[in-house]
């Protein structure tokens, strides 16, 4: 049987985490991308982190730090009343942190192509910082910002380890597909299992595909 | 100097040297030549507004753009600059009008279409208006740069070596349009180049510039004919440059006696420079005429010089012939056409003679 209430609670943090990240991701990706400064190795390594350490490590390290008794914990219970570990909100923060790799990375690239004289270019005909961003930098940089949501998106539906380990199981609140599926596995509901795979399959590779096929798009009408 | 004019003077020692004051009135070209990494778009980027020197003043138009001094700066979106850059920097994701249009900002809505038309016919591009930088040649992308600096109704045009990306007949043809283009600007025109020759065929004025300093601002003819030092003849291309002794002057004669090699030579009248002072002195190669070995003539009485050929090459259809006078070991540079190298049967060993024209010889302070 098919848990669409666990594809629903993916589908929404996926494109929750994918709406928080973009904002934050294109502050962080520019000034990556242009601006020299101390410790910028140091703060690109920081943001590569979730790509290489397990998920249960980058997991165990968020759940200590969500903790009523950990300053992030009982600050965020403090504003809101409720907890972050097994909950929905807790659950986004932890997707929105394991993503930042897969958001910036692919935005760092494309902001670091559009050449340096373009938005001096920009300057010169009189256009201030910010209608630069909208007239020169984000039409050019938008099919790295694209497959940074697409990637940001695709993956959060994917991502195992971190959410069991934060989340864990509840129904409605923390039950994402894939421990859905995990869940049916240990049941020996390979049927549910596989259902349920070939759906989380099906979406990721469109999403993936279509995010291919409007960069090509896009690549072919400025090489005409 | 009339009101439309640009005063700049700028000082900085790093990053990059500056060390410059100069001033363009409005409807004159002055040409930045130096070689690559002597400071001229920097020069011109700090005119713009896009860097920061540390000491300046910059007056446009009779506004002040920088006065380090009183602190004041204003920010480049506010300064009234046309710039084009050395690889255009067109906008890769608009088409030639949408170049155009963005730079047209402080003009209300429905102004902008029309004026955007002005600009595109200006520059001869009304059929090309809806085409992608990517679709446009090297010299129809140079013409969007151009109008869309022009867009901004400038106060002044920079042009950061705009004909080094486009094939000779394409440069020439641009030449033209920026020469007629002058004559309906009354705005002052600051080119970048590092080709003295473009500099020549353009420039009202040319500022020589090296390490960030302007060493001569002057004609084309007169930084030619009569650089201010050395350092100047020698980046304008003179390589005979060398060091001689003034011996005496003849007021009457209207000549300079100028000792050098062993030899007196005769150079225009100087009276500036003392007797017994060293001075440098630079002589065009065109201004150095062979003697010919079979038929002398009259004009080979002016400062001859004889010496030995140490070398002699063939450069398509001229010949370089580097010649030792005779007792020292000074080279002098000239050039002939190779048919006359050969009529002349000039050959490394062998003994010639030129005359250095006296009118040629130009005498210069020493630096």
């Amino acid at each position: 049987m098919m848990d669409w209430q666990a594809l629903k609670l993916s589908l929404l943090l996926g494109g929750c985490t994918a709406a928080l990240l973009l904002p934050c991701a294109v502050i962080v990706s520019r000034w990556l991308a242009w601006r020299r400064f101390r410790g910028r190795n140091l703060a690109q390594a920081a943001i590569a982190l979730p790509l290489i350490l397990p998920p249960t490590v980058l997991g165990y390290f968020l759940l200590t730090s969500f903790g009523n008794q950990s300053p992030v914990g009982a600050a965020f219970n403090a504003l809101f009343g409720e907890g972050l570990v097994f909950s929905f909100q807790g659950l986004l923060l932890a997707s929105f942190i394991f993503n930042i790799p897969f958001a910036v990375q692919p935005m760092q690239n494309a902001f670091r192509t559009i050449p340096n004289d373009l938005r001096e270019a920009a300057w010169c005909c009189g256009l201030n910082g910010w209608r630069t961003f909208w007239k020169i930098e984000l039409p050019l940089a938008w099919p790295g910002i694209l497959s940074a949501l697409v990637l940001t998106f695709a993956h959060t539906l994917g991502e195992f380890g971190v959410v069991l380990m934060v989340g864990g199981n509840i129904p409605g609140e923390t039950r994402t597909i894939a421990i859905a599926i995990y869940d049916r596995v240990q049941a020996f509901d390979n049927r549910s299992a596989g259902l349920m795979s070939a759906v989380l399959l099906l979406i990721s590779m469109t999403a993936i595909t279509l995010m291919y096929a409007f960069n090509d798009r896009l690549d072919r009408r400025r090489a005409e | 100097m009339p009101n439309n004019a640009i005063h700049i003077s700028l000082r900085q020692d790093a990053p990059i040297p500056l060390a410059v004051e100069l001033s363009c009135a409005g409807g004159e070209i002055l040409v930045l030549v130096g070689p690559s990494g002597s400071g001229k778009t920097t020069l011109l980027r700090a005119i713009a507004g896009l860097l920061n020197p540390a000491q300046g003043r910059i007056e446009c138009n009779g506004e002040t753009w920088l006065d380090t001094a009183a602190g004041t700066r204003i920010p480049l979106q506010q300064r009234r600059v046309g710039m084009v850059f050395q690889h255009y920097a067109l906008f890769p994701h608009l088409t030639a009008q949408e170049n155009i249009a963005i730079a047209l900002g402080h003009l209300n809505p429905a102004q902008r279409e029309p004026r955007t038309r002005e600009l595109l016919e200006l520059v001869h591009l009304k059929n090309l208006d809806r085409r992608l930088p990517t679709q446009l040649s090297g010299g129809q992308q140079q013409r969007v740069a151009v109008a869309r600096a022009l867009a901004r109704d400038p106060r002044v045009l920079l042009l950061d070596e705009p004909f080094s990306a486009v094939d000779q007949q394409t440069r020439r043809k641009l030449v033209r349009e920026l020469a007629q283009l002058r004559g309906r600007l009354n705005i002052p025109i600051i080119h970048v180049t590092h080709d003295l020759n473009e500099a020549r065929q353009i420039a009202d004025r040319i500022c020589i510039i090296h390490h960030g300093a302007a060493l001569q601002i002057d004609t084309p003819d007169a930084i030619m004919g009569r650089p201010k030092n050395s350092r100047v003849a020698s980046l304008i291309g003179h390589y005979n440059i060398f060091e001689g002794t003034i011996a005496a002057h003849d007021a009457n004669a209207g000549e300079t006696r100028l000792s050098w090699a062993g030899l007196e030579l005769q150079t225009p009248y100087r009276p500036e420079f003392a007797a017994g002072q060293k001075v440098e002195w630079v002589i065009p190669e065109d201004q150095m005429v062979l003697h010919q070995r079979r038929r002398p003539s009259a004009g080979e009485r002016e400062n001859p010089v004889i010496g030995v050929i140490e070398e002699c090459t063939q450069l398509g259809h001229n010949t370089n012939i580097a010649m030792k006078p005779r007792h020292c070991e000074i080279l002098l540079n000239f050039t002939v056409p190779a048919h006359v190298a050969r009529r002349n049967d000039l050959r490394e060993g062998e003994e010639i003679g030129v005359s250095l024209l006296q009118q040629g010889i130009h005498l210069m302070e020493k630096s």
